[in-house]
C-alpha cells in the first residue's frame, strides 16, 4: 500500500507500483486538470508538484511518488486565485487550453526558485511545456505580470 | 428568411423538417410553454422566466473561440446582459446546420443567422411590453436584459415577459418586422470579451474529451494495421491477457477502402484503466500482412512528386499562351524556374484522441472532443448499425483540432467496442497512435517557371503542383487535387497576361486529411517563395515587387481570367486585390521595413496570402546564427472583414505564426516501409517558446465588409516569409521544408 499526500488530504494506492502518478490522479481520482500529452516526459502537459518541485507525473511512477507530497491544478490555490491563475485570465493567455494547467504548474514552480525572472530564465524553464496552439508571448507575459516584473 | 417560434415540445420534430439555421414559426404555442418554462424563440437560444438567457453554441470550441464569439453575435442582437448569458453546449444535430467545425467559417456561416435569432427575440420582447404598455412597439428598446419606453421611463425585465411572449399571439415577427441594430449600436461585437471556459481552464476543471467519464466504463488501447490496407495474419494475446487489470482482448474487424472516417480496426486491450490498457497492449503479437502500401517510402515518394511536377498536368486555369512567351528565352525575356518541396505534416494537437461511449437499448451515447459532431452521428451509426437519430453525440472541449478531430474514426471505436462489450468503453490513444494513425496533410511538389522582361516582370507564368489528395477518403485512387486546387492555387491573383495553373497526379499511400490552412501551405510556399525569387533576381524591393505582381486594385473575376471550373469565386466574397495591397503595406509599415537595414546574419522577409476569404501579409525577422534560427519579432495585418472579438482574432494570429514556425523550421513526417517513422515529440518536434517568435504583432484591419475566417488564414505566409527572410539574411535559398540540417 503506497500512502501519498494529494492536494493536501491522504491518499492510499494498492495497484502496480509501476504505474505513473499521471494516471492514478485521472483515472483513480478523477482529477483530470493533470493532462495526458506525450506519455515521454516532452510536453510537459502532466506537471504537478511533488513536494514543492515541479515534476512530469506521467514519468513518476507510483513507487517514487510514496510519501510525497502532491499538488495538482485543482490544489494550486483555494479559490483558482494563485497569482498565476490570475494573470492567466488577465492575460486571456489560453486558446484550447489543454495545456495550460501544466504550464502553470511549471511556472508556479519556477518562481518559487526565481521569483524575478528574466525573459532568459522564462524560456529555459518554459521550454519544456508545448503549447501547440501557439500561446506562448502570453504565457511569457501573464508570468512576468505574475511576478511583478516590467513586461 | 422566416422567423419562427421553435415549439419545444416538437423541437425533434421540427428540427427533422427545417433547415437548420431557419427559425421556424410554430403557432399556436402549445400551453405548457406559458408559466415556468423557458421560451425559445429559436434553436439557438432561450430565456428563462428568471431572465437567465441561454445561448447555444453549436460549433466546437478547439482553441478559435468560436464558443464565446458566436453566442456574443446572439447576445448582441438580443441586448442581453453578458453577466446573465449562459452558453449550453449543442447536442450533434441536423437542426443546428452544419456543426463541423472547420474551414474557418463559424463566423462566416452564421453571423447573419445568429444575428436574426437574437433581433427576433429582441423585437418579440419589445413587442410584448408594449402590448403590455399600450404604446408603439417603435418606441420600446431591448436595453440590457430589459425593454425600455424611453418617453415615460418604464422598463420591464426580460425575465418578467418571458410568459407574455410565450402567451401572446405566439407568431415571431417576419423578416422584414424585426429589427436589426447598425453596427453603431453593437454591444458586444468588436469589443475583446474573454473567453467563457477562461476560468475552468485555469483551474484544471474544465472537461475534454480525454477528461468524459461515464459509469462503469473500461479503458480500451487499440493495436491497429500498420500501414494503411494492412490485414491480420495472426494474433496471440495469450501474454496481455496475463497483465494485472487487463480483463480481455477484443477484435475489431479491419477496415476497407475507401476509408473515409471509419475506424482502423484491430486488436482492443480492454482494462481498468488506461495505463493498464496500454501496458497490456504492448504484450500483443501480432503479424499482420502488409499489403501494397508496405512499399511506400517518402524518399522515393519525393523524387518521384518532384519529377511528376516536371511533367504537363492538368491545367485548371489559363491565360494567353505560356509557351509562346517561353519560347523567347534570351529574346527580350529571360526564364527562371525552380522546384520546391513541403513534407508530410501530422495535426499533433496537445489532447490525442479519446472517445467514451455507450451502446444500450440500440442507441449510443458519446462524449467526445470532435469538431464534427454530425459526422460522429453518421460514422457511429454506419459502424454499429443504428439510425443516426439514435446517437446523442455530446462535444467535449477540444484539446486542440487542427481538423484531425473532424474525422470521427476514434469515436466509431469506443462505440463498436461497447457494443460487444455491453458497457461503456473509453478509447485512449496514445501520442504514438496519434501519430502514426493520423490523416496526414499531404507532401507536396510544385514546379513555377516564369519568363521575365528587363524590369523584372513576368510576362509568363506556369505553375504546377502535385500532392495526394483529400478526396482519397473517398476514392482511395484518387490523384488529382480537386476542390484543393482553389485553395491558393489557382486563384492565384497576379494579373500576368501568359498564365496557367496545373496540377499532377499523386497517390496516396497513407490516409490524407486537412490541417489548418490545408493546401495553401505548400500553394502560398510555392507562390511567395518563388515572388521573392523573381524579386530578388531583379534586384527589386521585395515589397514593392510583391505589390507590383498583386497589380493595381480590382476585383477578380476569376471566370473571365481564365478559370476552367468554378472555384472561390464566392459573390458576397470577391478577390479584392485592394484588401491584399493593403496588407502587405500594413505589414510591411509596421514592421519598419523601409527602415530597417539588414545585417549580416539578421534580416526582414514579408509573404501575403488570401485564403479562407481572409487576407494576410506577415513580415518576420530572423536572425541566423551557423545552423540556428531565431525569429525576434513577426508583423502580421489581417483583413477578416467585421471582427466579433478582436482578441481572440489576435491569439488566433499569435497562434498561427508559432503553428507556422514549427511548419517553417522543423516538422516533417515520413514513411518507410508503408510505417510512419515518427512517433513522439521527440522526433516530431512541434515549436517551444524558445523557438516560437519572440514576440507577434498583430495589425488588424477594421472593415464593415462581411466576416470570413480566422482560424487558418494566419498560417500560409509565415514560412515563406521565413524562408524569404532567411535568404535575404544569409543568401541560402530554402526551397524545401522543413529547414533544419539545411542551414550552417
Amino acid at each position: 500500500m503506497i500512502q501519498l499526500t494529494i492536494n493536501g488530504k491522504p491518499a492510499h494506492f494498492d495497484g502496480d507500483p509501476d504505474m505513473p502518478l499521471l494516471w492514478y490522479l485521472r483515472d483513480d481520482l478523477a482529477l483530470t486538470g493533470t493532462k495526458f500529452g506525450c506519455g515521454l516526459g516532452l510536453c510537459g502537459a502532466c506537471t504537478v508538484h511533488v513536494n514543492g518541485e515541479a515534476a512530469r507525473s506521467c514519468q513518476t511512477p507510483m513507487r517514487a511518488a510514496a510519501g510525497k507530497r502532491i499538488t495538482t491544478i485543482e490544489g494550486l490555490s483555494a479559490a483558482g486565485n494563485h497569482p498565476l491563475q490570475k494573470a492567466w485570465e488577465q492575460c486571456n493567455v489560453p486558446q484550447c487550453g489543454y495545456c495550460q494547467s501544466g504550464q502553470i504548474m511549471q511556472a508556479a514552480a519556477m518562481l518559487k526558485s526565481k521569483p524575478h525572472p528574466t525573459d532568459h530564465d522564462i524560456d529555459t524553464t518554459m521550454q519544456g511545456n508545448i503549447c501547440r496552439c501557439g500561446t506562448y508571448q502570453r504565457i511569457r507575459q501573464a508570468i512576468k505580470m505574475a511576478a511583478g516584473v516590467r513586461a | 428568411m422566416t422567423a419562427a417560434i421553435c415549439n419545444v415540445s416538437r423541437r425533434g420534430f421540427l428540427g427533422q423538417i427545417f433547415s437548420a439555421g431557419a427559425l421556424v414559426i410554430a403557432a399556436p404555442l402549445a400551453p405548457k410553454l406559458k408559466g415556468a418554462e423557458t421560451w425559445q424563440p429559436s434553436v439557438y437560444l432561450g430565456i428563462e422566466p428568471d431572465g437567465t438567457v441561454k445561448i447555444v453554441a453549436h460549433r466546437s470550441e478547439m482553441g478559435t473561440g468560436c464558443r464565446t464569439g458566436l453566442p456574443m453575435i446572439v447576445a448582441d442582437e438580443l441586448e442581453a446582459d453578458w453577466a446573465r448569458v449562459q452558453v449550453i453546449q449543442a447536442l450533434g444535430d441536423a437542426k443546428y446546420g452544419s456543426q463541423d467545425t472547420d474551414g474557418s467559417c463559424s463566423v462566416r456561416d452564421f453571423y447573419d443567422t445568429l444575428r436574426t435569432a437574437g433581433a427576433t427575440a429582441r423585437t418579440m420582447l419589445e413587442n410584448a411590453a408594449a402590448t403590455k404598455w399600450g404604446v408603439p412597439a417603435e418606441d420600446c428598446h431591448g436595453q440590457n436584459h430589459f425593454v425600455v419606453h424611453a418617453k415615460s421611463g418604464r422598463k420591464l425585465a426580460y425575465g418578467a415577459l418571458v410568459e407574455s411572449v410565450s402567451a401572446s399571439t405566439g407568431t415571431a415577427p417576419q423578416q422584414g418586422a424585426i429589427r436589426l441594430k447598425t453596427p453603431g449600436q453593437f454591444r458586444y461585437i468588436g469589443k475583446d470579451i474573454p473567453i467563457v471556459d477562461l476560468k475552468p481552464i485555469v483551474t484544471g476543471k474544465a472537461t475534454f474529451g480525454i477528461d468524459a467519464r461515464m459509469p462503469g466504463m473500461v479503458y480500451a488501447a487499440i493495436e491497429r494495421p500498420p500501414v494503411m490496407g494492412a490485414t491480420l495474419k495472426t494474433c496471440d494475446d495469450a501474454e496481455a491477457r496475463q497483465v494485472k487489470g487487463v480483463e480481455q482482448v477484443v477484435m475489431l474487424d479491419l477496415a476497407k477502402p475507401p476509408y473515409g472516417f471509419k475506424p482502423l480496426g484491430g486488436a482492443a486491450v480492454i482494462a481498468n484503466n488506461s495505463w493498464t490498457a496500454l501496458q497490456g497492449r504492448k504484450k500483443l503479437k501480432i503479424e499482420w500482412d502488409l499489403g501494397e502500401n508496405a512499399a511506400y517510402d517518402s524518399a522515393a515518394y519525393k523524387q518521384a512528386m518532384l519529377d511528376t511536377a516536371r511533367k504537363p498536368g492538368r491545367v485548371s486555369r489559363e491565360m494567353g499562351n505560356v509557351d509562346t512567351e517561353f519560347a523567347k528565352d534570351g529574346k527580350g525575356v529571360k526564364i527562371v524556374e525552380a522546384s520546391y518541396y513541403t513534407p508530410m505534416l501530422a495535426h499533433a494537437a496537445m489532447e490525442p484522441l479519446a472517445a467514451v461511449a455507450e451502446f444500450k437499448d440500440g442507441k449510443v451515447v458519446t462524449w467526445t472532443c470532435t469538431q464534427n459532431p454530425q459526422a460522429v452521428q453518421d460514422t457511429v451509426a454506419k459502424a454499429v448499425g443504428i439510425k443516426k437519430e439514435d446517437v446523442e453525440c455530446h462535444v467535449t472541449l477540444l484539446g486542440g483540432g487542427f481538423g484531425r478531430k473532424s474525422k470521427p474514426d476514434y469515436v466509431a471505436e469506443a462505440a463498436l467496442l461497447s457494443k460487444q462489450l455491453g458497457k461503456p468503453v473509453k478509447v485512449v490513444w496514445s501520442r504514438e497512435d496519434d501519430v502514426h494513425f493520423d490523416y496526414f496533410h499531404s507532401p507536396a511538389a510544385l514546379y513555377m517557371k516564369a519568363a521575365v522582361d528587363d524590369n523584372g516582370r513576368p510576362t509568363a507564368w506556369l505553375q504546377r503542383s502535385v500532392f495526394p489528395p483529400i478526396a482519397m477518403q473517398g476514392n482511395p485512387n484518387e490523384e488529382y487535387g480537386g476542390f484543393q486546387l482553389s485553395m491558393g492555387w489557382t486563384d492565384i491573383p497576379y494579373p500576368i497576361p501568359n498564365l496557367r495553373v496545373e496540377n499532377g497526379p499523386a497517390k496516396a499511400h497513407v490516409r490524407i486529411g486537412w490541417l489548418r490552412s490545408v493546401s495553401n501551405i505548400y500553394h502560398a510556399f510555392g507562390v511567395q517563395t518563388f515572388t521573392d525569387e523573381l524579386a530578388a533576381a531583379s534586384g527589386r524591393d521585395r515589397v514593392e515587387y510583391l505589390l507590383e505582381l498583386i497589380g493595381q486594385p480590382r476585383t477578380i473575376d476569376f471566370g473571365k481570367e481564365g478559370m476552367k471550373q468554378s472555384g472561390p469565386n464566392n459573390p458576397k466574397f470577391p478577390f479584392d486585390t485592394a484588401r491584399l495591397r493593403n496588407v502587405v503595406e500594413i505589414a510591411a509599415q509596421q514592421s519598419g521595413w523601409a527602415n530597417k537595414k539588414a545585417a549580416p546574419g539578421r534580416a526582414l522577409g514579408i509573404a501575403a496570402h488570401r485564403s479562407f476569404l481572409t487576407y494576410v501579409a506577415a513580415v518576420v525577422e530572423v536572425e541566423v546564427h551557423g545552423s540556428e534560427i531565431r525569429i525576434p519579432r513577426v508583423d502580421i495585418a489581417v483583413d477578416a472583414g467585421r471582427i466579433i472579438n478582436p482578441d481572440r482574432v489576435k491569439s488566433q494570429l499569435e497562434g498561427a505564426a508559432v503553428f507556422g514556425t514549427s511548419i517553417a523550421l522543423m516538422g516533417e513526417i515520413t514513411a518507410a516501409g508503408g510505417r510512419i517513422q515518427q512517433s513522439n515529440f521527440d522526433r516530431y518536434p512541434v515549436a517551444r517558446m524558445n523557438q516560437a517568435p519572440f514576440e507577434t504583432h498583430v495589425h488588424i484591419v477594421t472593415n464593415d465588409a462581411a466576416p470570413a475566417g480566422v482560424g487558418e488564414p494566419g498560417v500560409p505566409p509565415i514560412a515563406p516569409a521565413i524562408c524569404n527572410a532567411i535568404f535575404a539574411a544569409t543568401g541560402k535559398r530554402i526551397r524545401e521544408l522543413p529547414i533544419k540540417g539545411q542551414l550552417g
